[in-house]
């Protein structure tokens, strides 16, 4: 069974592309658009990796992590944050908040790849 | 459809930009009216954020640079280092503008106007806090400051009651290190907050060994017995030797994650060679878990999905030294994945993971138009096709048997309900015109140094998608004509008792079965006497025509007729509002105009809630099979002989109660020649019509009918009294009357033998034929 992807992203685009990547790349994916879709996502799937934004609605990628640490359901699984290189401080916060890693924006595919594979089996 | 995934994906940017730029423009808006709550603030940088991020993924480079400015500068508002004044918001909304802008012209691989852009980013640097600079300054070396704790590489820590036997083997012989470098001695120890972190010693091992020969060497002495060991805490150390000739970026790489969780030294084996032979033999980790071990060991999550790992990771390191470790295949149930299910406390997974994945499938789909397009087409068809089949059967005879007769009406309200539905598929808000305008008002508001509040109201009004794109140029013109021509300056209405600032209204509603559009202002109203006075000078209308307040004012619809004193470069000269009307009217809309002095004007516009369908009478004039509009129809009746008088040689008028209106011989203005039937003999169909009431002789009625609009300017060329065609139950072609045409042209025939008599009782559609 190919691994479970949960990424969640506000932005269609970067969702699509992930999707499109992680598919490409024999996963299941599942989207969800900010961090409360996210962990509604989560009552309903087990990902093996979680892949998140920062900046979202409703509930930001801090916001989400935390939950999901201080959660049963998916508290030792992988998360990686989306960042971007001008966000030392969000990495640091979403590294405090309890990220496992990050992938720096705008993702190139085949980092994506290599920063799942290095938190996953 | 196997197009280019990217293409679709940068498709979906676009739009997405589209609804981010709105989202951008309805927060600044809100900024503007004094929101100063953080949601507002975040979403206006959310929506500047994510145009950022799509253009950064396909590469967008100025879209990039201008919005990575404009995001600096939310980011600081919303961390209150900025304070969100007039002066800051006025230059988000124009930011907002460029952005738009930077957007459009990326879309079409165009380039914005650079020196707007750096005007405008300039501007935008400016308001940023001084110093802002720090923050956005690389981050520190990663490796700073961690301490080094030296880290005993022994054995001999092993509880006995652990009964693991741990077979010495080393590796496959290391292949020779090159001379030239000394080799890496890594020493890792990891911290609890590592596995807190989901982060796993062993994958970063696995790394490791990716990168080159590894030699792995664990410190297992702080390991307790299991009786006493905690499942999430941190044991075991690792001692990690590579070949000099892996690249420190590498190794370092290989910790990126997990740096700030560990201790971590990384250096050159100075020493080369005799350390390692003193420490403890190296050992296939491989041999850390065997059978029993895994059997006996009492779920300790964390440990155990470690050993796991652990054997898995240097696996494949005897067979292929230098292949990644990892399979390229995300896909095998490795142990990680088994452990972690372990760990995560028995029975959900797999069976629970994909029943319910659909539970969150988001509750949108998109659709390719062209396929909803094809959908419309076909139930069209079936629409026309269905009209055919009861007409066939009533022809047969059979329609009188009861249950035929009902199934047939059964079949009707079905394909009128699948209908209803597939056009509700195209309906779209018209906020998507709706929310284009606040920048014209703000541009036009500039250009003409007049101060105006845009007030929008029911843009969630929907109707066909055909329409709301169409209906972006007329109200863009009534907003330009409302601000350039309809307010005064800010002086003047101050000096009227006005507030200074002037107000525009654009609303949308739903009026029996059409949607009207209105574009108001609190201006100075329609100056009549300046109008007359222009239209007889242009000649549309004779100087001594008597006109009323509405006749005056609906002249400005009239072609050519342009009264702004100075032709501002908003309005220009040449688009004026007789093409707003012609647009409008292509629509099977109408556009009026009501008028108060000094207080304002209002234009209305109303228009069709989808130009696929019409519901229409269908008459017979001659031998022609004909369809009007039932929209325009107010009644039908059979004059009585004495109703109809004649006015003049060509004009006839009908009697109606107390009103007598103009009465057209439909064939005639069509040019199928005159009625051979006398009016008492015919139907008379009283319509509205832009310049009031009018009846339209026809020969007789067969029957209302919702008939599917096929293009006549598309399959013919465009005819003036006819808006459309149809295909009937009998497959025969109908055309579809547009009314409005169809009078002008019956004006214009009778103007031509009798211009004296038609001029002053009807300037308008005198002026409007031309």
């Amino acid at each position: 069974m190919s691994l479970t992807i949960l990424a969640v992203d506000d932005s269609r685009t970067i969702r699509e592309m992930l999707g499109h990547t992680l598919r490409s790349a024999g996963y299941r994916v599942v989207m969800a658009e900010d961090g409360v879709a996210g962990l509604e996502a989560l009552e309903l799937e087990t990902p093996d990796v979680i892949v998140t934004d920062i900046n979202m609605p409703r509930l930001d990628g801090f916001g989400f992590i935390e939950a999901v640490r201080a959660g049963v359901r998916a508290q030792s699984k992988p998360i990686l944050v989306l960042t971007t290189e001008s966000e030392p401080e969000k990495k640091a916060r979403a590294r405090a908040a309890g990220a496992t890693g990050w992938i720096v924006k705008p993702f190139d595919p085949v980092k994506l790849i290599d920063a799942i594979k290095r938190v996953a089996a | 459809m196997a197009e280019d995934p990217m293409e679709a994906i940068r498709a979906t940017f676009f739009i997405e930009c589209d609804e981010l730029l709105a989202q951008l423009e309805e927060g600044l808006l809100a900024m503007e009216q004094g929101a100063a709550d953080s949601e507002t603030i975040n979403s206006v940088f959310r929506a500047v954020h994510s145009v950022k991020g799509g253009a950064g993924a396909f590469g967008l480079d100025p879209l990039v640079r201008f919005s990575h400015v404009f995001e600096t500068l939310m980011d600081q508002i919303r961390a209150g280092k900025v304070e969100a004044t007039e002066a800051v918001v006025a230059a988000l909304l124009r930011a907002a503008d460029m952005l738009a802008d930077h957007v459009a012209a990326a879309r079409t691989g165009a380039v914005a106007d650079e020196a707007r852009s750096e005007q405008i980013g300039a501007a935008l640097m400016a308001l940023t806090v001084e110093g802002s600079a720090q923050a956005f300054e690389p981050e520190p070396s990663e490796i700073e400051g961690l301490d080094f704790k030296p880290m005993t590489i022994a054995m001999d820590g092993l509880s006995d009651d652990m009964a693991i036997d741990f077979t010495p083997i080393a590796f496959e012989p290391a292949a020779p290190l090159p001379v030239a470098e000394a080799g890496w001695v890594i020493n890792f120890k990891p911290h609890n907050a590592l596995y807190a972190k989901a982060n796993d010693a062993a994958l970063v091992l696995r790394e490791l060994t990716g990168l080159g020969e590894a030699t792995v060497t664990v410190d297992d002495s702080a390991l307790t017995g299991l009786d006493v060991m905690e499942p999430r805490q941190a044991y075991m150390a690792w001692t990690i030797r590579l070949p000099g000739s892996v690249a420190e970026d590498d190794i370092r790489d290989a910790f990126a994650f997990v740096d700030e969780d560990c201790d971590l030294t990384i250096a050159r084996d100075v020493e080369a060679g005799p350390e390692m032979a003193e420490a403890p033999a190296d050992f296939d980790i491989s041999a850390l878990i065997q059978p029993p071990i895994a059997e006996e060991t009492p779920a300790p999550d964390l440990l155990g999905s470690l050993l796991a790992q652990v054997q898995d990771a240097p696996a494949p390191a005897p067979q292929a030294p230098r292949a990644p470790p990892a399979s390229p295949s995300p896909a095998p149930a490795s142990p990680v994945a088994v452990a972690v299910a372990v760990a995560d406390v028995a029975p959900k997974s797999d069976a629970a993971a994909t029943g319910a994945a659909q539970a969150v499938i988001p509750q949108t789909i998109r659709v390719d138009l062209d396929r909803v397009d094809r959908l419309i087409n076909l139930v069209g068809e079936m629409v026309i096709n269905q009209a055919m089949l009861a007409q066939r059967v009533m022809e047969s005879g059979a329609g009188k048997a009861a249950d035929v007769n009902l199934a047939l009406t059964e079949l009707e309200l079905l394909t009128r309900g699948i209908q209803d539905s597939v056009m509700a598929i195209r309906a779209q808000p018209v906020k998507s015109v709706f929310q284009r305008m606040p920048r014209l008002v703000r541009e036009v508001g500039e250009a003409t140094g007049k101060r105006v509040r845009l007030v929008t109201e029911g843009e969630g009004t929907e109707v066909d998608k055909t329409v709301v794109e169409r209906l972006s140029d007329p109200i863009t013109h009534m907003i330009r004509n409302a601000i350039d021509h309809g307010l005064e300056t800010p002086a003047e209405r101050e000096a009227n008792g006005k507030p200074g600032e002037g107000v525009v209204r654009l609303t949308a509603a739903h009026r029996s079965g059409r949607i009207v559009i209105e574009v108001s202002d609190d201006g100075r109203g329609v100056d009549r006497v300046r109008v007359k006075a222009k239209a007889v000078e242009n000649g549309l209308i004779a100087a001594d025509a008597q006109l009323s307040d509405e006749e005056i004012d609906n002249l400005i619809f009239a072609p050519g007729f342009s009264t702004a004193a100075a032709v501002s470069d908003i309005s220009g000269r040449g688009v004026g509002m007789d093409v707003v009307k012609r647009s409008v009217q292509s629509l099977g809309g109408r556009i009026s105009i009501i008028s108060t002095p000094g207080q304002g004007s209002r234009f209305s516009l109303s228009l069709p809630l989808t130009l696929a369908v019409l519901d229409g009478m269908v008459v017979t004039v001659g031998n022609q099979t004909l369809v009007a509009p039932l929209t325009a129809i107010i009644e039908s009746l059979r004059p009585r002989p004495g109703d109809v008088r004649p006015l003049g040689p060509n004009h006839r008028v009908l009697q109606i109660r107390d009103e007598y209106v103009p009465l057209i011989d439909t064939g005639a203005a069509l040019g199928f020649g005159a009625s051979s039937l006398s009016p008492s003999e015919g139907v008379a169909l009283l319509v509205e019509c832009e310049i009031g009431r009018v009846a339209l002789m026809v020969d007789h009625i067969q029957g209302q009918r919702q008939v599917v609009i096929k293009s006549l300017e598309t399959n013919y060329q465009s005819t003036e009294g006819v808006a459309a065609a149809t295909i009937l139950g009998d497959g025969r072609v109908a055309l579809i009357l547009d009314i409005d045409g169809l009078v002008a042209t019956h004006r214009r025939g009778a103007a031509r033998s009798d211009v004296q008599s038609s001029v002053p009782q009807s300037p308008i559609p005198m002026a409007l034929a031309g």
